[in-house]
């Protein structure tokens, strides 16, 4: 499922988007986009024109040019649907290769009461289950829909959704009790509860979204179109006004001029790619693994000044290892080591392996033979663990005060270095396991976070963005503190509650700050809707996914960071191809005001610095060029303008210059050359 | 570098000596500090006493944007009346007649908009009475006016979060006790012993060397002519205006006036910086309007010291450059410096005739006033700019990735639609004026009116052209300058710019102060790395592209109509 790279243009979603493209054409439909709903009503007023001519009249020009310019503004508005319609294409095939996993699997309903006894079961099709049905999972079956496990425990293979081949557990009660459609049991029996109505899981609103039926315009989206209605308007005085000015002139201009005028001054190109770009964002946010709930919190992404972020998982690796084993006083290091190892063997956890590893490293191996040896498991009372050898030998590992009550106990003594160094390591965020051999101290284990490689550096690229790392941890201030600067995050919480969370989230934005977060649990769901952008895990409880305004497939923490940049990259694409749209129409104008004045004014064949060819073929060319700068420009549009963190001002000036001045020099160059070819036919 | 081009540029150097300290100290007349002109204190608390205003009172946009349109109302309507029947009121010597309903009309509005178009000649078309208690007076109120709204929106910006602007009536009283009256006086003084006439006399008698008898005008002209360019205003007591003699006694005065024109359109940017603490915020302003500025000015300058090169073509050498119509005590470097001073701000006033100024010259001139913020009017010019500082933050936040801020407030939706608004009448007044002007000449010559459309204009083909275009920009502008060559004393053209004159005036203003009121109301937040820092050069950049290309793609057509078809047929 992580086909992350597919092609853009796969031939059967263009054959799709091509119908789509014409269906497009309603003028109702069109009518969202006031730029190029004013092209379709100009194609349309020059198709009357031709008639007009084809009816007798002589004084616009020649039927062939006239036709030849309605055809090129009926392909330009064919070319804006087009962007659109492959857009949508991608983000529903997107989606409905997630969906359809999950289509007709036949699912074990449970009837409440059946025909025979109560809790019958039957099979019946995935499709006919609806919220509040349960259904159960056994080994080997696919889980027909989403929903909340309300009975038992599995593992489960989540690839199919994730990518991830290791198997997560899953079980009743707590955070980890949802399960996705599509994912496979692989062992033991659940019941499930289905928790929505066909049809209404977060991916049936994602499809929704980008098919258009419910796709709202965001914020910025909105503010952008009126930029860009009330720069059409102008344009539309200035044509409308050009005509007592040619009048004054004793100039005519034809109307297939008039229009072509405008439709080259209007931002067609972002008007037509704009909303692709907006599709592409969340299609973008889908190809990462991430449902969102609307597009406007894929943009929201974007301008996040806070990330609230979980220790474990996303800034250190699950759990804590051994890194040093810190001998005492008159103990050697060998004899400790192999203490140490002793003391963990029987201890499955993963710090205990980590004690076994480090040894191993060291060169000290565990004996294989554990004969007569006996284990002495971790007890509440006790807060230590060991082995019991055969010669009567007690080893033991444990937090430092258990082991010390315990050594105290038999009049031994606790050595003053051993002490020293145990507050050393908890000074510097690690946990101390102090080691025993019949009531005598050997030594100090220190168990570390450690920090996921690469963190750092995403950390300082989140900075240069302007995004403030916040890292929520339930360790004492002190480790807490010590790991927040080993990350390089700006600020933690330490000893967590979930209202800590809350309080910290309005606090930030109290002071104006967006902040996101990242939860699964039921009580992150407060914070999680508090949130400016909540992204819930997948694995998490329903009450998180309702609560948050995405959803993480993969419940990668890190995602958090993939998502800004995918909203910067929506905000950028929109800003750079309106800059080049704009920028576009410098050479319009040197191309077509010359063309339409030279026969009366021939002085102004000074402007016509191109030296195209004639009036018509100038026109052409500025049209023609007009017209294929949208699918041209549609790749970008998909793919988005590339994010670089380099400072907001160095942004700016690169984006000015690639898409400012290359606005303004690509289409003299451009249509030049099509002039070029048109002499070659005219 | 010759003397005139040294006269140019210590004329500049100068103002922009003088502004810096004037900045400070306007900036220190709203934050309520102690100043030297504290004594005016009891003669505001008598104004505000007799007026029966609270100066303490808060305003909110909507408070103080309804203060501000209800007293201009009132002046239009006090004008109007006073002008129409100037002939039977006192302080007449000339007994010049009363003007014409729709002269009155374009009168009262015209300078009630710090325009001053002047479809009269101020030695026949007013009298003393409506010269002080009409010009006069209006010249202060409409800079007041101008740099009240300023304030008040530099007021909404100064706080992280408010509903505030401050009181409209005393941020008024201010400006005018504390600024233009203290200003206008050393200017005036300046004037008066330099030769201009202040006087009640009427109209004097002298004997010239050829021996005929002339009558010179005069009255209490140098009052008038101080703060015509203290506020930015150009209404000239005489015709011709500060080309005149008596308005514009000799290269002094004229630097003078030079300077008083441009001293508060600069002072105020310097004053916003102080005002606001964002000192590098109002250098980035002053660097990006003074680009502008010399951007217009080299070329002009270059055009006018080089001659006519229709004169060259016939072989007569023009040593001192292109004199048509420019008066020979200033010379064509000087008249062309003021001719792009006196557009690029709103003054208006002229000392050399722009209808005779070279093609691109004159296109430089109606850039200059298209644009409207390269410094631009007592107040408004910075307003203006403003509106070109939202647009381009709005693109510029997108091409960054995020959402657009100006000064730690969100620039959403509503913001842009009011500068898109503003932006569109710009465009739209000036064009269709044009375009109706034109579709009379050209469809319409014999139409009954006082001029008909066939005598409008001085000059047919371009010229003709660039001289409606320039009159309808300047009403736009609310400049005041104009082609001389138009024939605009009637009824088609005392409306019809009357009407885009006070459009002109209002929208953009009530847009910045509304874009501000709605700005300052939201939450405040604070700068990150990530946020595109407006006092940047980069950021002047891309306001400065803005400014060009919105003008360019608004204006092209009707420039290459006018004064490049004029240039290349030459």
């Amino acid at each position: 499922m992580k086909n992350n790279k597919t092609a853009l243009f796969p031939r059967d979603l263009v054959m799709t988007a091509l119908k789509q493209s014409f269906v497009k054409l309603n003028p109702r439909s069109m009518f969202r986009n006031p730029v190029m709903f004013t092209v379709e009503l100009g194609t349309f007023v020059m198709l009357g024109v031709c008639i007009w001519i084809a009816a007798g009249e002589t004084s616009q020009g020649s039927l062939a040019y006239n036709a030849f310019i309605t055809a090129i503004l009926f392909i330009t508005v064919l070319f804006a649907n087009f962007a659109e319609a492959i857009a949508e294409a991608r983000g529903k095939a997107q989606a409905d290769s997630l969906r359809k996993t999950r289509e007709d699997t036949p699912a074990k309903k449970v009837f409440a009461v059946g025909e025979i006894f109560t809790n019958e079961i039957k099979i019946v099709p995935s499709s006919e289950l609806r919220k509040g049905d349960s259904f159960v999972c056994e080994a080997g079956d696919i889980i027909p829909m989403d929903g909340e496990i309300i009975q038992g425990l599995a593992t489960i293979d989540e690839s199919a959704i994730t990518g991830e081949s290791a198997p997560v557990i899953r079980e009743s009660g707590g955070d980890k009790s949802s399960v996705t459609g599509g994912t496979k049991v692989l062992s033991d029996r659940i019941i499930v509860k289905v928790t929505t109505e066909p049809g209404e899981s977060f991916l049936d609103k994602m499809i929704a979204l980008v098919e258009g039926a419910s796709r709202q315009k965001t914020p910025n989206e909105i503010a952008l179109t009126i930029l860009l209605a009330s720069f059409t308007l102008i344009f539309i005085i200035v044509c409308v006004t050009l005509k007592p000015f040619a009048d004054y002139a004793n100039t005519s201009i034809t109307i297939a001029a008039f229009i072509s005028l405008f439709v080259c001054l209007i931002p067609t190109t972002i008007g037509g790619l704009l909303s692709a770009i907006g599709i592409a964002g969340m299609d973008r946010a889908l190809r990462a693994n991430v449902i969102t709930k609307s597009g406007k919190a894929v943009e929201t992404a974007g301008d996040l000044d806070t990330l609230l972020l979980d220790k474990t998982g996303t800034i250190t690796i699950g759990n804590r290892k051994a890194t040093h084993f810190w001998p005492s006083g008159n103990t050697r290091e060998n004899d400790f080591i192999e203490a140490c190892v002793l003391a963990s063997l029987a201890d499955e956890t993963p710090e205990g392996k980590s004690i076994i590893e480090l040894a191993a490293g060291k060169g000290v191996k565990h004996t294989p033979s554990a004969n007569g040896i006996k284990f002495i498991p971790f007890k509440a009372e006790t807060r230590s663990s060991g082995v019991d050898l055969r010669d009567g030998t007690k080893i033991r590992k444990g937090a430092s005060d258990a082991i010390k009550n315990m050594v105290k106990k038999t009049g031994n003594g606790f050595p003053v270095e051993t002490e020293d160094k145990v507050k050393e390591i908890a000074q510097n965020g690690g946990t101390p396991l102090v080691v025993s051999r019949n009531e005598s101290v050997l030594g100090v284990i220190e168990l570390q976070d450690i920090i996921k490689p690469g963190i750092q550096e995403r950390f300082e690229r989140l900075r240069k963005m302007g995004v403030k790392t916040v890292m929520v941890t339930g360790d004492n201030p002190l480790t807490a503190k010590y790991i927040a600067q080993k990350a390089g995050v700006d600020d933690y919480i330490a000893e967590a509650k979930p209202e800590d969370k809350m309080n910290y989230i309005k606090k930030e934005q109290q002071g104006g700050k967006l902040v996101a977060m990242m939860g699964d649990g039921t009580n992150d769901a407060p914070a999680l809707a508090q949130a400016d952008v909540g992204v819930a895990m997948n694995s998490g409880t329903q009450a998180a996914k309702e609560a948050g305004n995405m959803v993480d497939l993969d419940n990668d923490p890190t995602k958090l960071i993939e998502i800004v940049e995918i909203g910067k990259q929506l905000l950028m694409t929109r800003g750079t191809l309106t800059t080049f749209s704009i920028a576009n129409d410098v050479a319009k104008y040197f191309a077509i005001v010359p063309a339409l004045f030279i026969t009366s004014i021939p002085a102004l064949q000074a402007l016509n610095i191109m030296h195209l060819k004639s009036p018509e073929s100038a026109i052409l060319s500025a049209v023609i060029f007009n017209a294929i700068i949208i699918p041209v420009l549609i790749p970008l549009a998909l793919r988005g303008v590339a994010y670089k963190p380099i400072g907001a001002s160095a942004l700016l000036r690169r984006n000015l210059f690639i898409y400012g001045l290359g606005g303004i020099i690509v289409p003299f160059i451009g249509i030049k050359l099509i002039d070029m070819v048109l002499a070659l036919f005219m | 570098m010759n003397t005139e081009l040294t006269g140019v540029v210590v004329t500049f150097l100068l103002t922009v000596l003088l502004a810096f300290p004037l900045g400070r100290y306007i900036a220190k007349v709203f934050r309520g500090d102690r100043t030297i002109t504290d004594f005016m204190n009891p003669v505001e608390k008598f104004i505000f006493r007799f007026s029966g205003i609270d100066p303490a009172k808060k305003m909110n946009w909507k408070e103080f944007l309804k203060a501000m349109l209800t007293i201009n109302m009132l002046w239009f309507v006090y004008a109007f009346f006073l002008l129409l029947f100037q002939d039977k009121l006192p302080l007449n010597p000339d007994g010049n007649p009363g003007q014409t309903p729709d002269l009155a009309f374009n009168t009262a509005i015209s300078f009630l908009v710090n325009c001053d178009l002047q479809h009269y000649s101020g030695e026949s078309g007013v009298t003393y009475l409506t010269q002080l208690l009409v010009m006069n007076f209006l010249m202060f109120v409409s800079a007041a006016t101008g740099i009240a709204a300023l304030v008040g929106v530099l007021n909404g910006l100064r706080e992280k979060t408010t509903n505030n602007l401050g009181n409209f009536w005393s941020i008024f009283t201010k400006t005018v006790t504390r600024i233009l009256l203290p200003l206008c006086i050393v200017v005036a003084l300046i004037l008066v012993f330099n030769g201009t006439p202040a006087s009640f006399d009427g109209k004097d008698t002298t004997t010239t060397l050829q021996g005929d008898t002339i009558q010179v005008s005069r009255g209490p002209a140098a009052g008038m002519i101080a703060i015509k360019h203290i506020g930015t205003n150009g209404g000239g007591w005489f015709g011709a205006n500060s080309a005149h003699p008596l308005e514009n006694p000799n290269y002094f005065t004229n630097m003078v006036e030079l300077i008083a024109q441009m001293i508060i359109p600069i002072a105020m940017i310097f004053a916003l910086g102080f005002y606001l603490n964002r000192k590098k915020l109002a250098y980035v302003i002053f660097g990006v309007m003074t680009v502008g500025m010399l951007l217009l000015l080299i070329p002009t300058i270059h055009w006018e010291t080089a001659g006519s090169p229709a004169i060259e073509k016939l072989g007569v050498a023009q040593p001192m450059g292109a004199m048509e119509g420019k008066e020979v005590r200033f010379g064509p470097a000087s008249s062309g410096y003021w001719s792009i001073v006196t557009t690029i701000i709103s003054t208006g006033s002229v000392n050399s005739m722009h209808d005779s100024s070279m093609p691109l010259s004159g296109m430089m001139q109606m850039l200059g006033m298209m644009i409207n913020a390269f410094y631009g009017g007592c107040g408004v010019g910075i307003l203006n700019y403003l509106v070109y500082i939202i647009i381009a933050v709005f693109i510029a936040g997108l091409m960054v990735g995020r959402t657009p801020e100006f000064m730690g407030h969100k620039v959403e939706a509503r913001e842009v639609k009011i500068a898109a608004i503003v932006t569109l009448f710009s465009a739209f007044l000036l064009k269709a004026g044009v375009a109706l002007a034109a579709y009379f000449v050209a469809h319409h010559p014999e139409m009954a009116w006082a001029v008909k459309p066939s005598a409008w204009l001085n000059n047919p083909g371009y010229h003709g052209f660039s001289e409606m275009l320039y009159e309808f920009t300047s009403a736009n502008a609310n400049n005041g300058s104009g082609f001389e060559g138009l024939g605009d004393n009637n009824i088609f053209w005392n409306v019809s710019t009357g009407i885009v004159l006070i459009l002109s005036r209002f929208i953009p203003i009530i847009g910045p102060v509304a874009i501000v009121g709605l700005l300052a109301n939201k939450k405040f937040i604070p700068e990150s790395p990530g946020t595109l820092r407006t006092d940047s050069m980069t950021f002047g950049m891309m306001t400065f592209a803005v400014i060009i290309i919105i003008n360019a793609l608004s204006f092209f057509p009707a420039l290459t109509l006018g004064p490049l078809a004029e240039y290349f047929s030459m």
